[in-house]
């Protein structure tokens, strides 16, 4: 059969135009993902641009006044010289419970500094702003240029409060911090020690396969068994104090140990066999090789894996809840034994709470813990491009 | 113990570095003695390792309730005696003739080999004390009643006071396979499709650009799923609920399924990708050769042979799925239903287990020991999960020779 050379018999056309679909379904798929991403980092960033301005309003704040009440009433009363006793009591609503705090913290500011008058930012209340009979008194407000939009430094330096203008992310940020210091502390000596041992001097034999295979399941087991382990262990058994960094340390360290032994003998497996044998050619012991010659040649790899372990425990909220960190905590801790908060614990009790204004607090606190995550990241990606050796 | 009892530790420590490799010193300066056969840190070392251990063993042995009764001044001098005991006896080991460098590498090694062990504990307590809570709550509860029973609703403190509740767990599991369900709908063909792409047509620059994104969207923490889920997906679902006058409920198990499902998409793409890399490529010319278009040989070819692998990743991800907590808590529901409908609220195994342990806490009500029950059951699904697709890559390597 003759065909022209620009004409196709129809059913080549027909595979070629399937084989163009084909791959046009593999685009989408990624565009699919791509989308998915920029939803959920947008989606995020969206919802917590509310936390992070707060509406203030400026009052004049002198020594003299010894109680909030008295101070709040004083202060208006300076604004609006006129305004009723009544008329003062619906203005003080305006303004957020946390300004207590703020209050009692620039009192004591200003004895420690002998300062007896100065004007200061109140927070206000975004539910109270919101009503509509305080609307008079806010566009008052607004035309005497009393109400400030803000930059809410305050999101990062406090703990958590029972209002959402005022509660803090810091509190979460010092838990966690402190949670990554026990669970590296517990983690990183034992899980070297493991790998190291495992690589170099076990013997290869079927106990040496069933501990792989353990080490691998145990890899793979959900974030909240280790959480019940926790639970069933430290406290019952030892009744090591709940909520505290103890025990969030070491459940913590009992999730990555596997990570890290993992990581750890891929890195110590990929030093070259040659190295071993030119040391010990050399007359080192096993022991010398192995501390001398291969582990400082593996380092890098293992500090790699490390990091990326850590972010992971990081972000794991499952097994602290176990381990009853559940609490509203408000002090931060001093101790290992006090009880603490940690970053994901915060933000997942600030989505909970039925308060409104407390879900652009929980945004905020996620993209804190992202930013978190991604300087870890950076940082092994960082640290394994300098140091990495291509034998 | 704490604080002044590790100070003396450390500082007996010290003590028996430095009198060690003194001692050796001067013993192997004497004319008549040999000359010291190990590096003399060995020596000081040896003798450290005599004064540390000891001590170590017992304040770790403080925190154990066994001799919580003892006060904290009886450790502190027990530990002192131990410790001064091992420095006499080391510092009386230390002559030049004495083998140094191999006792503490040989102390090393069983040290490094205890630290594997661990491993082993580890697992061994999981399944101690999962199992030791199971089997109390089986007291309460029969085998059979928790395995086939259709209702779960723990007795709460508004319950009739000698009902301690229903415990039937097939709701979870029901709940449980729906959400998984929905979200192995979602992520398989994307994360095949993206697999594919990765693989066979993107070019090398454009991988490099698409696979870190696609891993990062597993490295999100799942709260941040969870976030999402409550405070997107949801209403969304809602009001296409609305417009289409269905009711979806605003914990629908389409939704989770759905955030679900974008969270397990980057396991299944990257195992595929892998799965598809090594493939060897002479299948491909020779499919080529006989006259097949590159979708042809994908579909007919490659894929088959790549199989095991994909189905390693997929079940690596249905494990992941059921195991996964804080998205499910924060985003489905806390009442048991038993039903495929995936409008409808359902909840799921792990969902139980953070809401019956994080309310009032007797340790010994049916109500709490049931979420161990629940916790061995996970534990036990993803551990079977886990050897099946680790059994379906070794076979897959060997047929490979990867």
């Amino acid at each position: 059969m003759a065909h022209s050379l620009s004409a196709r018999p129809p059913s080549l056309e027909r595979r070629y135009r399937k084989d163009r679909r084909f791959r046009l379904y593999g685009l989408l798929a990624v565009a699919v993902a791509l989308i998915f991403f920029a939803l959920i980092t947008g989606g995020i960033v969206f919802r917590s641009f509310q936390v992070f301005q707060t509406k203030e309003i400026v009052l004049p704040f002198t020594l003299d006044e010894k109680t909030y009440e008295g101070f709040m009433s004083r202060g208006f009363k300076e604004l609006f010289p006129d305004a009723t006793e009544e008329d003062l009591q619906n203005l003080s609503t305006l303004l957020s419970l946390g300004g207590q705090k703020v209050f009692y913290q620039a009192r004591a500011r200003a004895l420690k500094n002998k300062i007896s008058q100065d004007s200061l930012f109140f927070p206000l209340s975004e539910d109270a702003l919101r009503l509509p009979k305080n609307q008079p008194w806010v566009n008052l407000l607004l035309e005497k240029g009393l109400i400030d939009l803000r930059f809410n430094t305050r999101f990062f330096t406090e703990a958590d409060s029972r209002n959402p203008e005022t509660a803090g992310i810091w509190g979460g940020v010092l838990g966690s911090f402190y949670l990554m210091l026990m669970t590296l502390f517990f983690s990183f000596p034992v899980g070297i020690a493991s790998a190291v041992y495992l690589e170099e001097f076990a013997p290869k034999n079927r106990f040496l396969e069933l501990i792989e295979v353990n080490i691998s399941n145990l890899a793979a087991v959900p974030s909240i068994v280790f959480g019940l382990l926790g639970l069933g262990i430290f406290i019952n058994l030892l009744h090591l104090p709940r909520s505290s960094t103890l025990v969030g340390g070491l459940t913590l360290s009992l999730m990555t140990l596997p990570t890290i032994i993992i990581a750890a003998r891929t890195a110590l497996a990929a030093v070259p066999k040659t190295i071993r044998e030119a040391a010990q050619g050399l007359g080192a012991s096993r022991m010398q090789v192995t501390f001398h010659h291969v582990v400082p040649l593996a380092l890098p790899g293992i500090l790699t894996g490390t990091i990326i372990s850590m972010a992971r425990a990081l972000g794991e909220t499952a097994p602290l809840l176990m381990i009853g960190m559940m609490a509203f905590v408000v002090d931060l801790p001093r101790s290992p034994w006090d009880p603490a908060t940690a970053l994901p614990v915060q933000i997942f009790t600030w989505a909970r709470n039925p308060e409104p204004g407390f879900m652009s607090s929980a945004a905020g606190g996620i993209l804190v813990l992202l930013g978190f995550l991604v300087l870890m990241n950076l940082g092994a990606i960082l640290l394994r491009k300098r140091f990495e050796h291509k034998w | 113990m704490s604080a002044p009892g590790f100070l003396i530790l450390s500082a007996l420590t010290l003590l028996g570095v430095y009198l060690g490799r003194f001692r050796v010193l001067k013993i192997s300066k004497m004319p008549q003695n040999p000359a010291p056969s190990s590096l003399l840190k060995y020596y000081g070392i040896y003798v450290a390792l005599w004064v540390f251990i000891p001590g170590f063993l017992v304040m770790m042995a403080s925190f154990l309730p066994l001799f919580s009764g003892l006060s904290r001044r009886t450790f502190l001098y027990t530990m002192m005696i131990l410790s001064l005991s091992g420095l006499v006896y080391g510092l009386r080991r230390t002559q030049p003739s004495f083998r140094a460098r191999e006792a503490v590498e040989r102390t090393f090694k069983l040290v490094l080999g205890t630290s594997a062990c661990l491993a082993i504990l580890m697992t061994l307590g999981i399944l101690i004390s999962l199992l030791s809570e199971t089997v109390r709550f089986f007291t309460w509860v029969p085998f059979l009643d928790f395995l086939s029973g259709t209702t779960w609703s723990p007795q709460t403190t508004f319950g009739p006071e000698d009902s301690i509740g229903e415990f039937g767990v097939l709701p979870l599991f029901s709940g449980t396979l729906l959400i998984t369900g929905i979200a192995m709908i979602v992520a398989l063909p994307v994360g095949l499709f993206i697999a594919i792409y990765t693989s066979e047509y993107a070019s090398s620059r454009t991988r490099d650009l698409i696979k870190p994104i696609v891993e990062m969207l597993a490295g999100i923490p799942t709260i941040v799923y969870g976030f999402f889920a409550i405070v997107a997906v949801a209403p969304l679902l809602h009001t296409v609920g609305q417009g289409l006058n269905i009711e979806i409920s605003s914990e629908s198990a389409l939704g989770v399924g759905l955030v679900m499902g974008v969270m397990i998409l980057p396991f299944i793409s990257s195992f595929s990708d892998d799965a598809l890399r090594s493939v060897p490529f002479e299948l491909r010319e020779n499919s080529y050769a006989l006259g097949a278009t590159s979708s042809e040989t994908i579909k007919k070819v490659v894929l088959p042979a790549a199989m095991p692998g994909i189905v390693a990743g997929v079940l690596l991800a249905v494990s992941r799925a059921i195991g996964e907590t804080m998205l499910v808590v924060m985003a489905a529901g806390l009442t048991a239903n038993f039903t495929a409908n995936p409008l409808k609220s359902v909840t799921t195994l792990t969902v139980q287990i953070v809401t019956l342990l994080t309310g009032d806490q007797e340790f010994n009500s049916p109500k709490t020991l049931s979420a161990f029950a629940l916790g061995l059951s996970l534990f036990i699904i993803t551990l079977i999960l886990n050897m099946i697709a680790s059994r379906v890559v070794q076979r897959y390597r060997k047929k490979y020779g990867t």
